[in-house]
């Protein structure tokens, strides 16, 4: 996205913190349920979460291979050594005083994730950290929940690569996709299981249409959906389009997301930036992952959306949008994969054929789970306007021979039987006859073959 | 019953066990004796009264007892009674204690003296005007004076050894991780080690094995179990010890002496004895200093008053300072000057010691410079306990066992004592070596003529 202020190109510089609540049984340091969303408040507690005196972490085996999972998946370079450390501030919802979390040695550094274009997204880094409880404020009381205190919680940080938002959001819903597919969270955002924290600036574009970082950083917090990200950065936009057209620089800072004003406001400036005084947790020792469990752990992450989308633009010709919906719904694109295998379709008509397919099963009002049901509806969509009934009686005749099976167990009063039999008829006919039509000859075949 | 009077944990057990007396009783004795006595010393910050027929020990008031208050000595945790145990409170009862009183300490164990409590000081049993040593200064007070057949202290750097040293008992510290800190308050969560506080060495070797150990819930206890040091006490192989000149710098006189005594001791023995060069303690001074600090200011963090306990106005003097300076040393700018520094003095202080350890099997050396000082001293210095204890830091800053014991008394009569260091997870030898001593020379008499004066 590049805008005209005052005769000069700025363009959109934009990068998310991403913080991901994982799906563990237990909390990350103690053995609390983790599943606090909409349980009473400060009954999923214990003396470890709540931070008293002489309680100490012990660390949650499922988290730390759910984090390298993730890194993983992200393509990231591995600590298979790491360690956490403390970050402290003053918090009431922070039990301890300090946050346990990572800073010198993240679990994943330096990985990427590809945009369908071909754009490469760089991921600064993966780490493991805990998330703190929930303030609630009441008729002007503040009151703290502590179920949420010591969830697993994995950061998430990219570089500023993005330049506009529909790249932002094809990164961020494919990223959520991810997190379900490998199975480390739910990646709700509405019960704040996946949260963003974007951040931006406006970057002056050079002649050779470079940028450098500019000098300043906004940080947006308090955005828990994809659509109010996108408009607290629209609003980010404008109001800074606004400073820099008046000849100010923005103030590097921290701003929180109105969603009823739909404005930002400024929470935190830099010179009031908090020294969180890291150093390495003294309770936990260094962990290590061996080559051996680190593979095993590889091995689990099955073909991500992107790019099984990819595989099914190249493989079948389909068209890009529906690659993307297909990938969302992998048992979509398994059955989507299984219907096109069996009809073999000739190259020529390939594309119409997958598109067709994909139609069928994208616009379904109804579950679809059976590809010969899926190849009847193909059919009967194709509606061809007359069919040789000679080919057809031979068809007929041939897979019953064919499978005599399936015949027996129709015989023996398997009905489903037959719409096995009507798709063999299908594929030598290469659908150029109705369904129902090859149905009703195959009864009637069978019938009077008993 | 005064026929009890000195009788060790062991020692009441087996009279207890051919029923020569029962545990009630001996649990009303020290109760009794409590009574009478501690109003002086000042060892206890809570008495529980609740007899329920066990053997009864002493916890310092750092340790978690559920259901008991536990304060650490200071009012921010004047109402605290926690609904859970310390891992080493939990064996003790699994393993038939009782638990008869929670002892004094410094505040949160900031202190070598005893004085930071906002319990008020407690007092060296040999001569109320000096000061038990500290943190675990109620610990080794109420053993030295029998208030308590045993007791549990806690160790940063020096806490057990250098209070035991001058209460003229023995105070053992573990290696870092051989015993969990779950429920300890944590000072410094790097070097805390809990240990037990004995009238002799069978006992140390005794409640060694019942708390040493993994510990699911501390992640940073070692993976091995407990040795059975009580059976294997008397087994003892020739070992060589060395001598850190080092650590006889500026040792008071009478501290000397022992010292040549108890080499003669050990060499007629069988011991062999080595010169070894160590760091200076001197460094070791502000490596602790630094680090300590850091770790305390993190630690306090959680003693907001919200969950737990009162606010921070109720800190006294002595954590407001360790708060500030751990935060300083920890602030931007200030962490690779300060904290990095000393972590990597720290690693060479343990590889300075680990190749020590290839000459000889132990450490002999003084525990403390002086004997125990007059009551209101520490506070001429600003860094008195990081100063006094400065021959029990390099140890603990390296994580190693060691062990103090009496070796004779000054001319004010008040304990002289030594320690033996010994390497990673070789409490055993330090037992041994201990037990012979022991049976040599009852410790010169020391440990007995302690709690005589409070028949």
């Amino acid at each position: 996205m590049e805008i005209e202020i005052n005769n000069k190109t700025y363009r959109l510089v934009l990068g998310f913190e991403i913080h991901l609540e994982l799906a563990t049984k237990s909390k990350m340091f103690c053995r609390c349920p983790a599943d606090w969303f909409g349980q009473k408040p400060n009954t999923l507690v214990c003396p470890i979460c709540l931070g008293f005196p002489g309680c100490l972490p012990y660390p949650n085996e499922k988290a730390i291979e759910f984090t390298y999972k993730i890194a993983l998946a992200l393509n990231c370079k591995i600590n298979s050594e790491f360690y956490f450390d403390r970050k402290h501030y003053f918090y009431p919802d922070l039990p301890k005083g300090y946050q346990i979390t990572q800073w010198n040695r993240p679990i994943g550094y330096s990985g990427y994730l590809n945009l369908l274009s071909g754009k490469k997204i760089r991921i600064t880094r993966v780490h493991l950290e805990e998330d703190t409880g929930k303030l609630i404020h009441r008729q002007g009381k503040t009151l703290v929940d502590y179920n949420r205190a010591g969830v697993p919680l994995v950061e998430i940080v990219t570089e500023p690569d993005f330049d506009n938002l529909e790249d932002a959001k094809e990164f961020l819903e494919n990223l959520q996709l991810i997190f379900r597919k490998i199975r480390v969270s739910t990646a709700n955002m509405e019960k704040g299981s996946m949260r963003l924290e974007p951040n931006m600036s406006l970057a002056e574009v050079k002649p050779d249409s470079s940028i450098d970082l500019p000098d300043y950083k906004v940080e947006l917090k308090n955005i828990n959906s994809f659509r109010f990200a996108k408009k607290a950065v629209e609003y980010e936009i404008k109001r800074q389009v606004e400073l820099i057209k008046q000849g100010k620089l923005p103030d590097q800072e921290t701003r929180g997301y109105n969603e009823d004003k739909g404005i930002t406001v400024s929470q935190r400036k830099k010179e009031e930036a908090l020294d969180y005084r890291y150093f390495p947790e003294p309770d936990i020792p260094v962990i290590r992952i061996n080559k051996q469990d680190l593979a095993k752990i590889k091995a689990q992450i099955p073909e991500l959306p992107i790019d099984l989308a990819k595989r099914l633009i190249k493989t079948y010709s389909l068209s890009k949008e529906k690659a993307v919906i297909l990938a969302k719904k992998s048992n979509l694109a398994k059955l989507f994969e299984t219907v096109l295998k069996r009809l073999k379709s000739s190259p020529a008509v390939k594309q119409k054929t997958a598109e067709k397919i994909a139609n069928i099963l994208i616009n379904s009002r109804v579950k679809l789970n059976d590809p010969d049901e899926i190849i009847k509806l193909y059919t009967e969509s194709i509606k061809p306007a007359s069919y040789d009934k000679t080919k057809l009686a031979t068809a007929v005749k041939q897979v019953i021979a064919n499978n005599a099976q399936a015949a027996t167990d129709y015989k023996r009063g398997k009905e489903s039987a037959i719409m096995y039999l009507v798709g063999q008829c299908m594929r030598i006919l290469k659908g150029q006859a109705p369904a129902n039509k090859i149905k009703e000859l195959l009864i009637k075949e069978l019938n009077q073959a008993k | 019953m005064s026929e009890l009077l000195g009788f060790g944990v062991l020692q009441l057990k087996r009279l207890i066990t051919a029923k020569k007396i029962s545990a009630k009783e001996v649990f009303n004795y020290f109760l009794e004796r409590i009574k009478k006595y501690d109003r002086q010393i000042n060892g206890y910050v809570t008495v529980c009264n609740n007899n329920d027929g066990k053997l009864p020990i002493a916890v310092k008031d750092n340790f978690c007892t559920n259901g008991i208050r536990t304060t650490a000595s200071s009012k921010v945790l004047d109402n605290f009674v926690p609904n859970y145990n310390a891992e080493v409170v939990d064996r003790l009862l699994t393993n038939g204690f009782s638990i008869i009183g929670k002892t004094n300490m410094d505040a949160w164990a900031h202190g070598s003296s005893t004085e930071t409590s906002d319990y008020g000081a407690t007092k060296n049993p040999w001569n109320l005007s000096h000061i038990p040593g500290g943190s675990s200064g109620g610990s080794a007070a109420v053993v030295s004076s029998y208030l308590a057949p045993a007791a549990i202290g806690s160790e940063t750097a020096g806490s057990i050894r250098q209070p035991a040293g001058w209460c003229g008992v023995i105070g053992f510290k573990p290696t870092y991780g051989r015993v969990s800190r779950f429920g300890l308050i944590a000072m410094a969560s790097s070097f805390d080690c809990p240990g037990p506080i004995t009238l002799n060495t069978e006992d140390s070797a005794y409640l060694l094995s019942i708390l040493a150990g993994k510990d699911n819930k501390d992640a940073t206890t070692i993976d091995k179990p407990a040795e059975d040091y009580l059976s294997k006490l008397s087994d003892r192989e020739p070992l060589t010890i060395g001598i850190p000149e080092e650590y006889f710098n500026e040792v008071q006189k009478e501290t000397i002496d022992g010292f040549e005594k108890t080499k003669q001791v050990f060499k007629k023995l069988g011991y062999k004895f080595k010169k070894i060069k160590l760091i200076s303690p001197e460094y070791a001074i502000s490596v602790y200093t630094i680090i300590q600090r850091a770790e305390v200011a993190s630690n306090l963090a959680r003693f907001d008053g919200i969950r737990f306990g009162n606010n921070k106005s109720y800190f006294g003097f002595e954590a407001k300072k360790r708060i500030m300076l751990g935060n300083f040393v920890l602030s931007a700018g200030y962490y690779s000057a300060f904290y990095q520094q000393a972590q990597k003095l720290r690693d060479k202080i343990k590889a300075d010691f680990v190749k020590v350890f290839h000459d000889v099997d132990l450490i002999l050396a003084p525990v403390v410079p002086t004997t125990a000082l007059k009551l209101g001293e520490f506070e001429k210095y600003p860094f008195f306990g990081e100063l006094i204890d400065k021959f029990n830091e390099p140890a603990a800053i390296a994580g190693l066992p060691a062990v103090s014991f009496p070796t004779g008394l000054d001319k004010n009569n008040l304990p002289t004592s030594l320690q033996l260091i010994g390497n990673y997870l070789q409490e055993l030898k330090l037992l041994q070596t201990l037990y012979a001593f022991e049976q040599e020379t009852k410790f010169f008499n020391v440990i007995k003529s302690g709690f005589k004066k409070w028949k």
